[in-house]
């Protein structure tokens, strides 16, 4: 362990607005297992992306055995030594697992017909050394995530890698597949693989990790050795900023439940039942690590996706959402994550978007009163300040934060009860932002009630009255707003105590 | 507008150029005969408009053709019923097959060039055990005549079927372009998800179009059943679908989705009837009618991207 396989001296990258890393290092010595932790946003996955030649570093040196490499390039990365199993599988599941692992490199006969028995042989070395029993010949969609993983990094072994990234391998494996992965990762460094290993889940973390790595809003924020790896250190290290706090409380407190929801499970997540209230002017924040369960259980009240179980009541009064329509008809609206395909029709004017959910009430006898909608869409533009050259621009033409105000004009021009923002501030500018908190606070005021889902902590610190916090599925606790600290939203959110289920 | 322009500027350019190489494309019996065309293939090209519109397609239109035209000569000929009951009849039954054509595209949620590939197979297969594979007809009409006249008479010289497609045009336009099902057409074939996440039943507005489809088929179906006078069910309507979906697409209609009007389909609809009439008229081979037309429509469907790229560009600029 003295002279390290790999060496990342002082990578920066940055995007349009933000620095994604500002002069990170990570070093990898042979046989060893280095977890890199931070928050969401904190720059691992862009760190492992340059590693594996996916971006291009504006600064910095990449050093494998001390030689300086170039990594312009996925095949780059791979002709270095460096595997990358992604969160999202790449496999094809319409190919046999030799076909998966030797894709594009297959053992040839004439030169141009598959040599199948060498194919095979061949991708069964690989499978041995992981202990995966499967036959080279099956197809992969008979396999399970867990086995496709398995295949994904027989893949990577089969092209020499002799350091792994594994970016959140476990989110969607089981207990027992967790326990199985990780055994194959100690074997694995027996044999020599370095492994650069990222999770959420800091329990995995202390199982198997030599070293920790943390980063926090783009920079090295510590390294823990093997001895000190313990949650309380490295949440310590993955927070431990100052956050502005630009919070306004409410001036109205009203402390009765507007909004109830009871036992909710999703599609996502069938064995974990939420339960929540809103109150009335509240803005009910929803922390947790991207993959919790937020968006999840947003749609599931929205109606995108019907939930299994659960109720939803308004007022005191049970609601039933089975469409989107339901619940618009209830007052209970979203604002979604992925604005530019769900939340808008980017090529249709902005006149048509603000009256797409509505268009009954500009109409009579079905028919679109254009007059109606050019004179409410006109008003929510001022309304609002959405910054576009006319009502007649085509939506996708607008930056984002005016996409934004489009979406929120959409429902604003309705009677909203609640309103479930996902991600609001998601790409905007700052101005943009600010002006998307004045507005929700100036909702909240008029009585309605917020629920915003952000990965941002300054985000949610700034603006919730309450904190909602999720892992896995299950809400891990909620917090008042004097209880809110960004070490106690973290802790909760890697799941540290265990889930409160109903 | 701006979009159905070019389609238009080579509708006029064509007409001149073809009355000039040969005038007797203006003499009026031409005139007429090519009205009442437009007439019938306009109908049912609106129906495939709708359903290109939300990003699908009908393929069984011809074969719908082939079934109604013999259920409809067996149901006034062979069992004499009441012309309106027979009328009734055809366009239930043919309306229904949009339904069916709907529920198998949204809620069992097969795609469209399947479902209707199979219709497009199944209909014409049973018009032939229908008619025992024997060419069905009407004769002399004797009967029905009034019925007959819809699609062989002239009011004031102008052919009705041209004038039905006039009436049908005017109230597809209000629909497609005034209505909020209309709305709701456009914003299912862009997007989708989002349709879905502004509470729009895409389900709904969807089988809907099919049925639509369908409905428009039933008229244009029973006019051209009578234009032909005889119905020979192996071959009777066979290809049709292809001239709807050729006449939406130079109507400016996008296979994608989302794009299209009533206006542009209409000029499409004409262009290729003209096109037809061209073949005839200037003693070209009948033989390379399909090559002639296929031709053209491609040309101009690369003159509209070339234009749309020509536009892009000057708006980036």
């Amino acid at each position: 362990m003295n002279q390290p396989i790999l060496e990342m001296q002082k990578i920066s990258k940055r995007f349009p607005g933000v620095v994604a890393l500002d002069a990170v290092d990570l070093q990898v010595f042979p046989s060893e297992v280095v977890a890199l932790a931070g928050e969401n946003g904190a720059g691992k996955s862009t760190l492992m992306k340059i590693l594996g030649g996916v971006y291009q570093p504006d600064g910095g040196a990449i050093l494998i055995d001390n030689q300086a490499a170039a990594i312009r390039s996925v095949s780059d990365a791979q002709a270095n030594g460096i595997g990358f199993v992604h969160q999202e599988l790449n496999v094809f599941d319409n190919l046999s697992v030799a076909e998966n692992v030797f894709l594009g490199r297959e053992p040839r006969s004439f030169g141009f017909l598959i040599n199948r028995p060498k194919l095979n042989a061949d991708a069964e070395i690989y499978l041995k050394r992981l202990g995966l029993n499967v036959s080279t010949k099956t197809p992969l969609r008979q396999l399970s995530i867990a086995q496709q993983q398995m295949v994904e990094i027989a893949k990577a072994l089969s092209l020499n890698a002799r350091i792994l990234i594994m970016d959140e391998p476990t989110s969607s494996l089981t207990l027992t597949e967790t326990g199985s992965l990780l055994e194959v990762i100690k074997d694995l460094r027996e044999q020599g693989v370095s492994i650069i290993y990222i999770s959420h889940r800091l329990g995995e973390i202390k199982e198997i990790a030599d070293r920790v790595v943390v980063l926090r809003d783009g920079k090295n924020a510590g390294v823990l050795p093997r001895g000190e790896i313990s949650h309380d250190t490295i949440v310590k290290m993955m927070v431990g900023r100052d956050i502005n706090r630009d919070y306004k409380p409410p001036t109205v407190v009203d402390k009765t439940p507007l909004i109830e929801v009871r036992d909710l499970r999703t599609q996502r997540y069938t064995n974990q039942a939420i339960s929540f209230t809103v109150r009335k002017g509240e803005i009910l924040g929803f922390a947790g690590l991207v993959g919790a369960g937020r968006s999840e259980a947003a749609q599931a009240i929205f109606g995108v996706d019907a939930p299994i179980a659960g109720t939803v009541s308004l007022d005191g009064k049970t609601i039933k959402i089975a469409s989107p329509r339901d619940a618009i008809n209830s007052g209970i609206y979203l604002i979604p994550e992925d604005r530019r395909n769900c939340g808008l029709i980017l090529d249709v004017p902005v006149r048509e978007n603000i009256t797409l959910p509505a268009l009954s009430k500009y109409s009579s006898i079905g028919l679109v009163n254009n007059a109606a909608e050019c004179k409410i869409s006109r008003e929510m533009c001022e309304k609002l300040n959405v910054k576009t050259a006319s009502i007649e621009s085509k939506a996708g033409n607008l930056s984002g934060g005016n996409q934004q105000k489009v979406v929120l004009a959409k429902w604003l021009s309705l009677n909203p009860k609640l309103l479930i923002f996902d991600e609001p501030t998601r790409g905007i500018d700052v101005g943009a932002k600010a002006e998307i908190y004045q507005l929700m606070r100036a909702l909240a005021e008029s009585g309605v009630a917020i629920v915003m889902i952000s990965s941002d902590m300054e985000e949610i610190l700034g603006e919730s009255d309450r904190v909602a916090v999720m892992h896995e599925g299950a809400i891990t606790g909620i917090l008042e707003r004097i209880e809110a600290s960004e070490e106690a939203i973290m802790q909760l959110a890697v799941g540290h105590h265990q889930p409160v289920l109903n | 507008m701006r979009k159905e322009l070019g389609t238009f500027i080579l509708l006029v350019v064509l007409c001149v150029v073809l009355a000039i190489l040969n005038p007797s494309f203006l003499a009026s019996a031409n005139l007429q005969n090519l009205a009442r065309l437009i007439g019938i293939y306009g109908i049912f090209s609106i129906g495939l408009g709708l359903v290109i519109i939300t990003g699908g397609i009908d393929l069984s239109v011809g074969s719908v053709f082939a079934l109604l035209g013999v259920l409809l000569s067996i149901f006034l000929v062979e069992w004499h019923l009441p012309a309106a009951a027979a009328i009734l009849l055809v366009v239930g039954i043919t309306t229904f097959l949009g339904v069916i054509n709907g529920f198998l595209i949204t809620k069992v949620k097969i795609q469209p060039f399947i479902v209707t590939l199979c219709g497009l197979l199944f209909y014409r297969g049973l018009a032939r055990f229908t008619a025992g594979d024997e060419t069905k007809g009407f004769g002399a009409a004797a009967g029905f005549e009034t019925l007959q006249s819809l699609a062989t008479g002239s009011v004031f010289g102008v052919p009705t079927p041209f004038i039905i497609l006039i009436l049908i045009s005017v109230v597809a336009w209000v629909v497609l372009h005034r209505s909020i099902f209309g709305r709701y057409l456009f914003a299912v074939g862009r997007n989708e998800m989002a349709a879905h996440y502004s509470g729009i039943n895409s389900d709904f507005t969807v089988a809907g179009a099919y049925i639509l489809c369908s409905f428009l088929a039933s008229i244009a179906g029973i006019l051209l059943s009578f234009y032909t006078n005889s119905i020979s069910p192996s071959s009777h309507g066979n290809f049709y679908e292809l001239y709807g979906i050729a006449a939406a697409v130079l109507g400016g209609c996008s296979l994608r989705g989302g794009e299209g009007s009533i206006i542009g389909i209409l000029i499409g609809t004409a262009l290729l009837q003209v096109l037809q009439n061209l073949v005839n008229l200037l003693g070209i081979p009948s033989s390379l009618n399909f090559a002639v037309m296929g031709a053209v429509i491609l040309i101009g469907v690369l003159a509209d991207q070339l234009l749309r790229q020509r536009q892009a560009a000057r708006v980036t600029k």
